[in-house]
């Protein structure tokens, strides 16, 4: 079942001659890889490898790097928006604020991504298992529940490239099977993913992996 | 779709700043003592002013105006470094920037809520202070006037600064340094607004010069202030 639209020849995000410094210390360079439509990445690397740097400038958050990302084969900047709408970023701060209730806070992803569908928040919320929590501030619930909150969103958005940071933190085993079959699904339909986890994925397809190690800088495929 | 079994429910997506307006205003509900602290400094010095200096009616007649201007200029000033501190560190702040929507409207509509909850209230708290420190009546128009022409334009301003040093571990001090010098011609003028009013002269220059001092703001600072956000968040 395919469901985005089949794309042209062009990898969904192409990478190339990537390099990262950061306090005068180079996290890597000359990273080159493309992302295609339908395919999982797991980037691997020890703390402090560069990983979450490396999402950072993916995902278009932060521009200190040297090097070329292309979108569909043209420059970044010149399809800025049309990427940003393909697009979905969920860091180590997912950005769900402690005050408002699930429900708030999902409803506030949707205005961000430009959709308003009252149906799809308490479809996503059921799904990570948080019905019943809908009106209870965030801050009252467990730091998986949390989590949760923030993964909901993969339920309800409309992007094609996910790009995932450490999306498993404090999530019970249950609640990680699931979300790497929503990761399954997702390829399933052509979309992509780019995740980082220290963990073992297991996932129906193949996952190929990207170490930041500096001893085995370029990307290696493995099954 | 993916994810979307119902395409057909999709109802129209509402507009992102009055969206964001009310996201503001609901947290800042939750979190009610934050908008109660300018507020309160607000009205401890010109408590405290008279105490101070000197209870003389004369006396504090002659000063209100500018004393009045510098507790609402300072009262912003002390609630900027909060403007997007919280969400810079829960993250909320990258995925505005990730949005495909306007980041820009976004960043308007914290800044206009931060004035809803800041400069509005200092405006309408003002003619009290002026009946605390002996402010003429014939002032009383031309302060709630100029405050409220005065404080959006401190608000966006301010905003600059705290996206500047939204950044860094304690903005607090630099966000001051930085944002001051831009501060005084507003406390100028607007000083100067409530002081020919009170000597019942004609106010309609220095409030035109406030509004396009406003105008100034509201057309160049919202780059600005992304600006300075996306350097901050890009870090």
């Amino acid at each position: 079942m395919k469901v985005f639209p089949a794309l042209a020849s062009n990898p969904l995000l192409e990478v190339k001659e990537l390099t990262c410094e950061r306090d005068d210390r180079i996290l890597f360079s000359g990273l080159s890889f493309s992302v295609n439509a339908g395919e999982t990445i797991q980037i691997e690397g020890s703390n402090g490898s560069g990983k979450t740097s490396l999402l950072r400038i993916l995902c278009g958050i932060s521009n200190h790097f040297d090097g070329e990302l292309f979108w569909q084969g043209q420059p970044i900047e010149t399809v800025r928006e049309e990427f940003l709408a393909s697009t979905l970023y969920v860091g180590h701060q997912p950005g769900v604020k402690l005050t408002l209730t699930p429900e708030e806070n999902l409803r506030w992803y949707q205005a961000l991504e430009g959709l308003n569908d009252f149906h799809a928040v308490d479809r996503a919320l059921e799904k990570v298992g948080l019905a019943g929590y809908e009106d209870v501030p965030c801050h009252t619930l467990s730091a998986g529940q949390q989590r949760r909150v923030a993964l909901a969103r993969l339920h309800m958005t409309r992007a094609i490239l996910w790009i995932l940071d450490e999306p498993f933190v404090a999530i019970d085993k249950k609640g990680v099977a699931e979300q790497e079959s929503l990761i399954a699904a997702h390829v399933n339909k052509g979309g992509s993913v780019v995740v980082t986890t220290h963990q073992l994925l297991t996932l129906p397809h193949q996952v190929r992996r990207i170490s930041l190690d500096k001893n085995e800088l370029r990307g290696r495929k493995s099954a | 779709m993916p994810n979307s079994d119902s395409g057909d429910s999709r109802l129209k997506p509402r507009g992102i700043f009055l969206v964001a307006l009310q996201r503001e205003m609901l947290l800042a509900y939750r979190r009610r003592s934050d908008i109660v602290n300018p507020l309160a400094f607000f009205l401890i010095v010109a408590t405290l002013f008279p105490l101070g200096v000197s209870p003389d009616p004369k006396f504090l007649a002659q000063v209100s105006p500018g004393v009045i201007w510098v507790a609402a200029l300072l009262a912003t000033l002390l609630s900027m470094d909060g403007l997007f501190r919280s969400d810079y560190d829960d993250g909320s702040l990258e995925q505005m920037l990730l949005s495909p929507r306007p980041f820009v409207l976004t960043v308007l509509a914290k800044v206009g809520s931060h004035w809803l909850l800041t400069g509005l209230p200092l405006a309408l708290l003002s003619p009290l202070l002026g009946v605390m420190l002996f402010l003429p009546v014939e002032g009383t128009w031309a302060l709630v006037i100029s405050l409220l022409l005065g404080t959006p334009t401190l608000s966006l301003i301010g905003a600059i600064g705290a996206g500047l040093t939204v950044g860094l571990r304690k903005g607090g001090v630099l966000i001051s340094l930085l944002v001051l010098p831009l501060y005084i011609p507003v406390l100028i003028f607007g000083a100067a607004t409530v002081q020919a009013g009170v000597l019942g002269m004609p106010v309609g220059g220095y409030l035109a010069l406030l509004g396009a001092i406003l105008v100034l703001g509201l057309t160049l600072s919202p780059f600005a202030i992304t600006a300075a956000v996306k350097i901050s968040v890009s870090n």
